[in-house]
């Protein structure tokens, strides 16, 4: 096979390892970004709110 | 059921019933002596009986424009009471298989009841028609609300619904004749698998029209766990089963991959279907019910964001620690240990998180079963993650392979964490669907509770003995440097534990005997303003003074 041994771990340990840790920063960046702050609180607490059970026609 | 399709939707519902039943004669004509023909006849009577449903109520009048004004919940009522039924059924399977182990002359000298026939109608029958079905059933619900959009139509939940169960039989009943590709968890053949293709992409359609149509801007978390548990078995499913059929007539096909590479694919597939089957749906489940049970929003909503990337992409990468110590590559060994053990985090993280929620609610936990279905639930999942992470370690796998702990491992997730979140969120919805203030009985929640605790406690505890006993004997040598046990003596030391399990789980399958049971009656007795009106109202002459329930 073209794509031998080496060439796969040295594939996983560069561009896995950057892509993995690219990933982690986008996640926690979006996580932690203040204005999401809002919305994030508002969808945690709609679910507890919703006492009329009744879809939204629009 | 019929008098909630649209005129136009009982027509397509005759359409692809019509189409069902002539594959299904096509089937029975080329399989003829081949399982493949039963099944294919099997297939013919359902679209038939369905045909016939269809044409009996298709003269019904329209639902009227005022059906958008509410969710539309009948198959989810309709999942949620099959789940229960699969459930009764594949854990009472379970439990013979637990006994025949116990006592392999159980098998009564039948090809059908032997125990390489059952298991798989037990593992099955328990993860995707007890699991499957109940989670088809709380995404629907769950989707709904969290988007305040009603589904897009009528037709495709039962679609989707009705296609996954008949994947489901066709699966169990081709076990009891010897059908099976003989990858765990993947068993069914591939015209099974063919079908459960083309109801899983209605499901995602399905999800993705609803969500398009939500109310509110932000898709709420527990929407992402369902849709990943969605959209990465379809993926799994689909390369897993690449495999050629011998004929178009015959039910045997030979994969598409050979040795190491099929090992590995198959347990690429087998591990994530624990990720995205077990844990990812059942996350989202806990994402919804447990808040709105607890009446407390989620403790932190951010962390169940990062949780849920870590999962997504932490356990596409672990699946090689079930083939440790196999022809697979070290370093792929590797690669999958070090990520089971990083897996750690996210799910700590999550079961965490569940319980942090409920920090301030524990009165509520103490007096309400249901709430404490889901903490247990929380409990167990920290537990078995955390057992997962060790067991995925080589040398400690070098321990714990082949032997019971993995059995003890997958029955404290399956038991502890799937089955009692799976009962929480059930028992939660029961009565907000059928718009009753309590379930028929408290009192028999409380009994199943204890009852399932006292099942998995056992059960768990019992193969964690064997286990580790079994492990250690295989692995005892004697002076003269060979082993101190036969196998046979390791069999012989298992045989107490065997039964014990089997006692827990008579003790589990009672409990959800009788969940099903008090479903069935809440479903059965009036709602309670229903009746306390119909007591306020002068008996008609000839009426009943009660209105039964549905
Ligand atoms: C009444 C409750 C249950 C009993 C008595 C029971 C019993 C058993 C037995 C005897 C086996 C075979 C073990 C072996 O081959 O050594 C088994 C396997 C299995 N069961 Fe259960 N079970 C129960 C509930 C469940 C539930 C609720 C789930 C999933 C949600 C589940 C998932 C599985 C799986 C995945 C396996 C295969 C394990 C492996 O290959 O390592 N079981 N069960
Ligand atoms: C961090 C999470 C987890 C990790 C790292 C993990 C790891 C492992 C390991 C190392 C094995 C044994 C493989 C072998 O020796 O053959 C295993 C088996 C298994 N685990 Fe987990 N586990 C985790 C969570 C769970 C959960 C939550 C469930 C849910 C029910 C589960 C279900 C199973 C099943 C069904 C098997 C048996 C597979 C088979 O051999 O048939 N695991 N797991």
């Amino acid at each position: 096979m073209a794509l031998d041994h080496d060439i796969l771990v040295w594939f996983s340990k560069s561009f896995g390892l950057f892509y993995l840790l690219a990933l982690s920063l986008i996640v926690l960046v979006y996580a932690y970004w203040p204005a999401n702050r809002k919305p994030f609180e508002r969808a945690a607490n709609a679910i507890l709110h919703d006492d009329d059970d009744k879809p939204y026609r629009g | 059921m019929i008098a909630e399709l649209t005129t136009n939707e009982r027509q397509t519902a005759l359409v692809i019933l019509l189409a069902l039943a002539v594959t299904g004669l096509a089937m029975a004509i080329a399989g003829q002596g081949d399982p493949f023909g039963v099944h294919g006849a099997l297939v013919m009577v359902v679209a038939i009986a369905g045909v016939f449903t269809v044409i009996s109520g298709y003269y019904a009048p329209e639902p009227s424009d005022s059906r958008l004004d509410s969710y539309y919940d009948t198959p989810t009522k309709f999942g949620i009471v099959v789940a229960m039924i699969w459930a009764v059924i594949a854990m009472f399977v379970g439990d013979w298989v637990a006994w025949l182990l116990a006592y392999p002359n159980l098998t009564f000298d039948a090809a059908w009841s032997s125990f390489g026939r059952l298991r798989p109608v037990h593992t099955s029958g328990v993860i995707f028609g007890f699991g499957g079905n109940a989670l088809i059933a709380t995404s629907f619900y769950v989707m709904q609300r969290t988007s305040r959009a009603r589904l897009p139509d009528q037709l495709s939940p039962w679609f989707v619904l009705l296609g996954y169960n008949l994947f489901c039989i066709v699966a169990a009943t081709g076990y009891l004749m010897g059908v099976t590709q003989s990858k765990e968890y993947a068993e069914p053949e591939w015209y099974a698998d063919i079908w459960l293709v083309i109801v899983w992409v209605a499901y995602f359609v399905l999800y993705l029209r609803t969500l398009a149509r939500r109310k509110e801007p932000h898709i709420y978390v527990a929407n992402w766990y369902y849709l990943a548990f969605i959209l990465v078995v379809a993926m799994l499913h689909i390369v897993n089963n690449l495999a050629v059929p011998i004929s178009w007539g015959s039910a045997k096909s030979y994969s598409l991959f050979s040795g190491v590479q099929d090992a590995m694919t198959e347990w690429w597939y087998g591990h994530n279907a624990v990720a995205f089957f077990l844990t990812s749906g059942f996350l989202g489940m806990l994402y919804y019910y447990m808040p709105k049970r607890a009446g407390r929003p989620i403790y932190s909503y951010r962390m169940s964001i990062i949780s849920f990337w870590g999962i997504t992409f932490f356990y596409m990468w672990a699946g090689s620690h079930h083939l440790h110590y196999t022809a697979l590559p070290q370093w792929v060994q590797s690669l999958g240990m070090t990520f089971s053990v990083m897996l750690l985090i996210p799910s700590w993280v999550s079961a965490g998180n569940a319980l942090m929620t409920l920090n301030g609610a524990w009165n509520k936990v103490r007096d309400d079963a249901v709430l404490r279905f889901m903490m247990v639930a929380a409990v167990f999942y920290g537990l078995t993650t955390f057992e997962g992470s060790f067991m995925a370690i080589r040398p400690v796998n070098s321990l714990s392979h082949y032997t019971d702990w993995t059995v003890g491992h997958v029955h404290a997730g399956a038991l502890g964490w799937v089955a009692m979140i799976t009962f929480g969120a059930i028992y939660a919805s029961v009565p907000w669907l059928w718009k009753r203030e309590t379930m028929y009985s408290p009192r028999l929640v409380e009994v199943h509770f204890w009852l399932a605790l006292a099942g998995t406690v056992i059960y768990v505890f019992a193969m964690w003995n064997s286990g580790i006993i079994q492990g250690l004997m295989w692995r005892t040598y004697n002076e003269s440097g060979t082993l101190a046990y036969s196998f046979v003596d390791s069999l012989v030391a298992m045989h107490p534990y065997y039964i014990a399990r089997a006692v827990g789980g008579v003790f589990f399958l009672l409990g959800t005997a009788i969940g099903l049971y008090n479903i069935w009656m809440t479903i059965r007795t009036a709602p309670r303003a229903a009746s306390e009106l119909a007591a306020d109202r002068p008996v008609l002459a000839g009426a009943p003074a009660l209105q039964a329930g549905e």
